[in-house]
């Protein structure tokens, strides 16, 4: 059984920006680590010399022109926002800084 | 016979001739709502008034002797994460409930031109993430054969809207089996194109290296005319594939005589007796009607759900962060952004969402890359090589494409292990980028729908779309949809 | 920096590219526009868009890298994952493992190199501006926020730590910034934020081999910010060590009132940002078309310029090497260029264009190169005297026209040969004394006769001929 611990778990959710209560995180505990159990037969294998698959595809330069294309207009882009001010949408104070 | 049970090809054709108006046909599809919605839950928006008005432009552009297109006249369904211009999208989830998109994708842009009516906007499980459409956050769709039992997901609803006669021709995304899976369940059939043959622009994404749109109908030919009204490059969409849609109606009937069909036993042997049963009865009928058919094993192929199961929550997690609370869609308050982000999410997504989010942060977090994410990549590369040297020997490849007929609901949805198992059979066609398409085949000890999978190499549809011709034609009777609601294998009055 | 300690440098510079439209999209890549008037799906990163590559934008991507003389490769994208409000899909896509250009070097004026790293493309944020408050992020009340620069096409170019100074850095950031308006790939302006750039600063003591732990330093709008940010932390940083502490690793903010850098984030907490290949993009390969409209269209780098004037005069233009600087700096080298082409001589072509011409370069840069000639040749001829020329040269900046015509105008005829031998002989004759004491060797005297002359010429005699006059009929 793969040990995946609480706090493991905690760090994985600030990563994802999900605020999940004591409960939920005890949960995921199990669930995580069960799921990771089921994923465990690919990390058996050695794989070294298998270059990886980003792309089923085999396409190289997809390129646009730069040409200018008409843009949404900003009063249906706003109306969808929970709040805007002044054109701009709004978000509450911002605690961290800019990465 | 209703229109709709008619099907597309025949009401596109009645329409253009002016043998029917698209009015009558909408019509009966509206009825036929009316009728079922209550008990089978296929919609979460339907556009009644849209579509009267766009049926009652199909008549009036038929009148006046102007083109309507290959699909004028057909009212269609959409899986609700496609996006549609002005009218709700929302992935059933509570996140996205409201929203309406300002663009229609590009698929929906093909259709309308092509002269479809669409009807409404289907369920689905909560992003595209499960196998029942339980993780609905607006409730389960029920499976038109037996109510008690799932329709199939992730698109259930538009699985169950062309199986009760809702429309002829429904559309749905597939990242591991979410049209195949819910076709098989709900016996119609129901197609995963070669990736990047239909645009994704406009598909709220799950999985972007795995998801495609694809069509359900109760034919072969219907389905395959439905691809190819929304099949070909879309310079929108940088991994569509250059160049037309192929044209792929022509071969339809061509037969499989000589034909090198290879069964594949891993499967086979990986599922209940009857699905089991079901494939092989299929390899049989297609060796009578003059193919070659031989068992060949691809044990890499069993490495696909565990890789499916890093890849798609690892690129999920990336794609589902927009979703914060800033420019659309559901937002719960907090003192800072941080904290508002982290409760709008929590409260928005389920928890099916909430854990493949989990999941994938965590396969693609410093010091576990290599190890889940980085390999899972590399079994990509593996099981792709393996398909395309099984495909030195064979045309075509056939399967099961379920592990089991339709399950109860609630069965599965409180052990989510049980519940990715459903995707054993198809998740290979994701990873390898492979074409590949249920036919309803036959009925199954518990009296429901058993689908069969016939799989190609890339961009090969035409060839596998005549196998799954064949396989139509050679089917038992009463297998197939359109079905009356909770009739089991009992046609529509 | 307190004694016995030498700092570290390496600078990231963001260019924003000069395109019409932004890197994934087709949007207006505008500054100044009305807020969120210049967004689409894709840049907003609404549910279901997807991107796709702007061409001009890795045209210019692939300029950049060989102008920078870096190895221009095969690359693809990735996502950078991370939550902010101007990020519209809190995922930026940028390049991680695999980036555009890689191993270049930018040669400074002073000879010295710093190598480049590497340069990528990355699509820019949105802008965000905090309400209440200071108006900086801590203490707002919230924050607004505006997606019109958000997809804006960005190239990072990451230098290695290899400058030593605030002064090297300074003038690394001044030929970067001509070398990339030379590429056309950016208009340079820092103060507008089209050039941004962050140092990343360490300390350790001198001739050590080891580098000492990094502190990043953003918020330089200009390059006396940057320089006296560099400064100040490489100062914070060697007090430190100097009085045995050590230096957390930390991003810091620059204050320019008050001269200091603030912490923002340890980067011990540092955003894991699960770079991953971008799904939704496809490899990107420098083919012959890319690479065709990547060389073509630059202009002459800085360096290629220096040397041209260098070559004026055979290589060695070190004795007037703040000349070729100013002259470069303000555009005028191709002035030079053009009047040596014409027959000036270079060193008074330099001469002038740095000290007169640059007092009004404006004017200066659409200065006719043969007019400009013409007049440098009435100058080495001794036609005009040096006040002449420069005042001939002020009227030229102002109107233009023919030098000869203004000169006229002025006053400054030349005198003729025969003019100039009367004035001469007519001063000998007048002062007879002073010319026994010139024919017997006093040098000190024929100052006397040619301020007599000049005199007499009402200035318009050209001293040097004059002294060559006397002395002709010395020897004579």
């Amino acid at each position: 059984m793969a040990e995946l611990g609480i706090d493991e778990v905690r760090k994985v959710a600030r990563l994802a920006r999900l605020e999940l209560s004591a409960e939920e995180l005890a949960d995921l505990v199990g669930e995580l680590s069960a799921l990771l159990d089921h994923v465990d037969a690919i990390r058996q294998i050695d794989l070294s010399g298998v270059p990886p698959t980003a792309h089923a595809l085999p396409l190289v330069n997809v390129l646009r022109e730069d040409v200018p294309r008409s843009c949404l207009d900003r009063d249906e882009v706003l109306a969808a926002a929970p709040e805007t001010e002044e054109g701009r949408f709004v978000v509450p104070s911002i605690l961290g800084d800019e990465p | 016979m209703s229109w709709i049970e008619r099907g597309a090809a025949a009401i596109a054709a009645a329409v253009r001739a002016g043998e029917v108006t698209a009015r009558a046909v909408v019509e009966e599809s509206l009825a036929r709502i009316a009728e079922t919605e209550e008990q089978l839950h296929c919609f979460h928006t339907t556009l009644p008034d849209e579509a009267r008005r766009d049926a009652d432009a199909i008549d009036e552009a038929v009148r006046a002797g102007r083109e309507v297109g290959s699909l004028a006249g057909v009212p269609v369904a959409l899986k609700d994460n496609l996006c549609t211009r002005g009218v709700e999208t929302t992935c059933s989830s509570r996140i996205l409930e409201g929203w309406k998109p300002p663009y229609d994708a590009t698929v929906v842009a093909r259709l309308r031109a092509a002269g479809a009516v669409v009807v409404g906007k289907t369920n689905l499980d909560e992003f595209a993430m499960g196998s029942s459409t339980e993780n609905s956050a607006f409730g389960p769709t029920r499976n038109p054969w037996d109510l008690d039992r799932v329709p199939g997901g992730s698109s259930g609803g538009s699985a169950a809207a062309v199986a009760a006669g809702i429309v002829p021709l429904a559309y749905g995304s597939d990242t591991g089996g979410s049209i195949r899976q819910p076709a098989s369940f709900c016996g119609v059939v129901g197609l995963k194109p070669t990736y990047g043959l239909v645009s994704r622009y406009g598909l709220i994404a799950f999985a972007s290296s795995l998801d495609q749109i694809g069509p359900f109908a109760c034919t072969v030919a219907d389905a395959t005319l439905g691809l190819e009204a929304v099949a070909g490059e879309d310079p929108m969409d940088s991994t569509s594939l250059g160049g037309r849609a192929p044209s792929l109606r022509l071969e339809l009937g061509g037969g499989v005589e000589g034909l090198r069909v290879g069964l594949l036993g891993d499967f086979v042997n990986d599922v209940s007796p009857s699905c089991a049963r079901a494939a092989n009865e299929a390899a049989d009928a297609l060796a009578r009607a003059g193919a070659k058919v031989d068992e060949l094993s691809i044990p890499e192929a069993r490495l696909g759900l565990p890789a499916y199961y890093v890849i798609a929550p690892a690129e999920a997690s990336s794609n589902l962060a927009r979703y914060d609370g800033v420019r659309y869609g559901l937002r719960v308050e907090g003192p800072d952004v941080e904290s508002m982000n982290a409760r709008t999410r929590a409260a928005g997504f389920g928890k099916e969402v909430r854990r493949r989010i989990m999941i994938g942060t965590y396969a693609l977090s410093a010091g576990y890359y290599d190890a889940y994410y980085g390999q899972a990549q590399r079994v990509r590369t593996l099981m792709t090589r393996a398909f395309e040297a099984a495909y030195e020997h064979f045309d075509v490849l056939l399967s099961p494409t379920t592990p089991s007929e339709a399950f109860p609901i609630g069965a599965k949805v409180a052990n989510p292990i049980e519940m990715y198992l459903s995707d054993l059979c198809t998740v290979s066609s994701n990873l390898t980028g492979h074409p590949a398409v249920s036919v309803p085949y036959a009925l199954g000890d518990e009296g429901l729908p058993v689908g069969v999978q016939v799989m190609a190499p890339a961009l090969h549809e035409a060839r596998m779309l005549k196998v799954a011709a064949a396989l139509e034609a050679a089917a038992p009777a009463g297998a197939r949809a359109p079905v009356a609601v909770g009739g089991r294998a009992s046609p529509i009055a | 920096m307190r004694d016995g300690y030498e700092m570290v440098v390496g600078l990231e510079v963001h260019c924003e590219l000069a395109t019409a439209t932004k890197l994934f999209c087709g949007c207006p890549n505008a500054f100044g526009d009305e807020p969120n008037t210049n967004v689409c799906p894709v840049c907003l990163g609404l549910p279901g868009s997807l991107p796709v590559l702007n061409r001009r934008a890795a045209e210019l991507a692939m300029r950049i890298g060989l102008a920078l003389g870096c190895e221009v490769r095969p690359s693809v994208f990735h996502r950078k994952n991370y939550f902010y409000p101007d990020m519209p899909k809190d995922y930026q896509i940028s390049q991680y493992d695999a980036p555009v250009n890689v191993n270049g070097r930018l040669e400074l004026p002073d000879g010295s190199v710093v190598r480049i790293e590497r340069a990528h493309m990355e699509e820019d944020t949105g802008k965000t501006t905090h309400v209440g408050g200071t108006g900086r992020i801590h203490g707002a009340s919230h924050s607004l926020v505006d997606y019109n620069r958000a997809g804006v096409p960005l190239v990072e170019i990451v230098s290695a730590p290899d400058i030593g100074s605030a002064e090297q850095a300074r003038a690394y950031v001044t030929e970067l910034r001509g070398v990339l308006v030379a590429t056309g790939a950016s208009d340079g302006r820092m103060e507008e934020g089209s050039l941004r750039v962050d140092a990343n600063v360490s300390v350790r003591p001198a001739g050590s081999a080891r580098l000492g732990t990094r502190c990043e330093v953003k918020n330089l709008n200009s390059l006396r910010s940057l320089v006296r940010a560099i400064e100040h932390e490489a100062e914070r940083q060697s007090a430190i060590l100097a009085e045995g502490g050590t230096v957390a690793q930390q991003t810091r903010h620059w204050d320019e009132d008050a001269g200091v850098t603030h912490p923002l984030r340890s980067k011990e907490e540092a955003d894991d940002y699960r770079y991953f290949q971008e799904p939704d993009l496809v490899p990107l390969v420098p083919d012959e078309p890319l690479l065709a409209a990547a060389r073509s269209g630059v202009g002459l780098l800085p360096a290629d310029r220096r040397r041209r004037l260098a070559e004026l005069f055979g290589g060695g233009a070190g004795a007037v090497s703040d000349q070729v600087q100013t002259v470069i700096e303000l555009d005028l080298d191709q002035l030079v260029v053009d009047a040596v082409e014409a027959g000036a001589d270079a060193r008074l072509a330099l001469a002038r264009a740095a000290n007169e011409a640059a007092a009004r370069p404006e004017r200066a840069r659409h200065l006719d190169a043969g007019s400009f000639a013409s007049l440098l040749e009435l100058e080495s001829a001794g036609t005009l005297s040096a006040t002449q020329s420069k005042a001939v040269l002020a009227a030229l900046l102002d109107e233009g026209g023919d030098p000869r015509e203004i000169a006229r105008r002025l006053g400054y005829e030349a005198l003729d040969a025969s003019e100039l031998d009367r004035l001469v002989d007519e001063v000998i004759e007048a002062n007879p004394a002073e010319w026994g004491r010139y024919l017997a060797g006093d040098e000190k005297v024929s100052g006397f006769l040619l301020g007599q002359v000049m005199r007499n010429s009402g200035g318009r005699a050209n001293g040097k001929l004059v002294a060559e006059a006397f002395a002709r009929r010395r020897t004579g």
